[in-house]
């Protein structure tokens, strides 16, 4: 691999590991969603330093280049991060639903329990109300 | 919860008069004299979006057709005055922060009658599209039978309802899917005008309902889960307003949607409710 492209890979995969841990020491990033780029950018960066490693992986998935083998790989982590979110997404969304669902009918038996005490504050019979 | 007993599957279908593509089978007669089982605690459950137009003649006609039975309107982030008139119309009103889609707004009305003890179920929209004088019918067949889900059919009755040429292609495939994975007669997959009782209740507000759109897969799912369906003839009217959440660019992702839902429904072990 020359050595120029070499060297960006390294400053690059340096930056975004150091990038990482600093969205995480801001809390900007949680634990749990830094592992995966953090994983991402120190295999990334192991492939960029040892030259025998990417030669071996190049060897062993047929690349004709080496730098087609850091990109395979570099895609290869994105869809496997992509895949993550989407699941962590999915279910943030059942979540959310969930939340919202059961916040709808508190507020709604919240407000049906002000209307009765109002009622019975004012010596009025609350019959027409739904017991909740 | 113990686990739902596979049950045989049950449906009454009546000739088709709009739908030439329906196998034709015998008619059988719907309309019974049979008084309402009072032993039933039943609430009316209306999901509404924008729906400012029509929400209050709904109620009204619900209530003259079924007196002193709940109703419930499920708000679905409205911006218009659909909360305030089903409030002044007389119904209990749930209203979501945001729109969350029709699926869901049903799926919370559950989840409300599952909470407050409900063991009957009638669910319909607010266009004005289900004629409420099929109430009754739907809940004769729901109270007299032993089937959980009534389904009522537009095209099982008298009346011929008219569909786009794409939403009657939609409505045959997966009819006709619906009616394969449930070994049964399905001419309405996509109604939403049902009447629902017991365990049913409790699937639709579990996890395990389809919230997106619960039409032809909801139908397998139920069959797979071991609760009995039946089809009854009811009145629709077109909606007024002339929108489906089935039409415009949403169609191609309900396509999609109905396919993927179906597929993984039949993949799925019969899992506990």
């Amino acid at each position: 691999m020359p050595p120029r492209i070499r060297i960006i890979a390294i400053l690059i995969c340096i930056f975004l590991v150091a990038y990482v841990f600093e969205l995480v020491r801001r809390r900007h990033l949680n634990e749990e969603y830094s592992m995966g780029w953090l994983v991402a950018g120190s295999m990334m960066l192991m492939l960029s330093i040892s030259e025998g490693l990417l030669v071996s992986i190049s060897n062993l998935v047929g690349a004709t280049l080496f730098t087609s083998t850091l990109f395979f790989f570099g895609l290869v982590f994105l869809v496997t991060i992509c895949l993550h979110f989407s699941i962590r997404i999915s279910s943030l969304t059942n979540q959310v639903r969930t939340l919202t669902q059961h916040m709808g009918i508190l507020h709604s038996e919240k407000q049906s329990l002000e209307e009765q005490v109002q009622l019975n504050s004012l010596g009025q019979n609350p019959s027409k109300l739904e017991k909740l | 919860m113990n686990q739902l007993k596979l049950k045989k599957t049950e449906w009454v279908t009546e000739q088709s008069i709009s739908l030439e593509f329906l196998p034709k089978e015998p008619i059988i007669p719907l309309r019974q004299n049979v008084p309402l089982d009072s032993n039933h605690k039943i609430l009316i459950v209306i999901p509404s979006f924008n729906e400012e137009a029509s929400i209050g003649q709904v109620i009204r006609e619900v209530k003259e057709n079924v007196p002193e039975t709940p109703i419930l309107v499920v708000n679905d982030g409205s911006v218009d005055r659909t909360a305030q008139i089903a409030e002044e119309c007389g119904a209990r009103v749930i209203s979501l922060p945001y729109n969350s889609g029709y699926g869901v707004a049903l799926q919370t009305g559950y989840i409300y009658a599952l909470k407050h003890n409900y063991s009957l179920v009638v669910q319909m929209d607010a266009d004005g599209q289900h004629d409420p004088t099929s109430i009754q019918d739907l809940l004769r067949a729901v109270i007299n039978s032993d089937a959980d889900v009534i389904i009522g059919s537009r095209f099982l009755g008298q009346d011929t309802y008219r569909i786009s040429i794409a939403r009657r292609i939609g409505m045959f495939v997966f009819g006709k899917l619906a009616s394969l994975f449930c070994q049964q007669r399905v001419s309405d997959p996509t109604s939403g005008f049902q009447a629902i009782k017991g365990k049913a209740i409790d699937l639709i507000a579990s996890d395990h309902y389809p919230p997106d759109y619960p039409d032809a897969d909801f139908l397998i799912m139920l069959n797979r889960y071991g609760f009995k369906t039946r089809e009854i003839p009811v009145k629709m009217h077109p909606s007024k307003i002339n929108k489906s959440m089935h039409d415009g660019s949403q169609s191609i992702y309900y396509v999609f949607k109905m396919f993927l839902s179906i597929f993984v429904t039949l993949l799925r072990k019969k899992p506990r409710i």
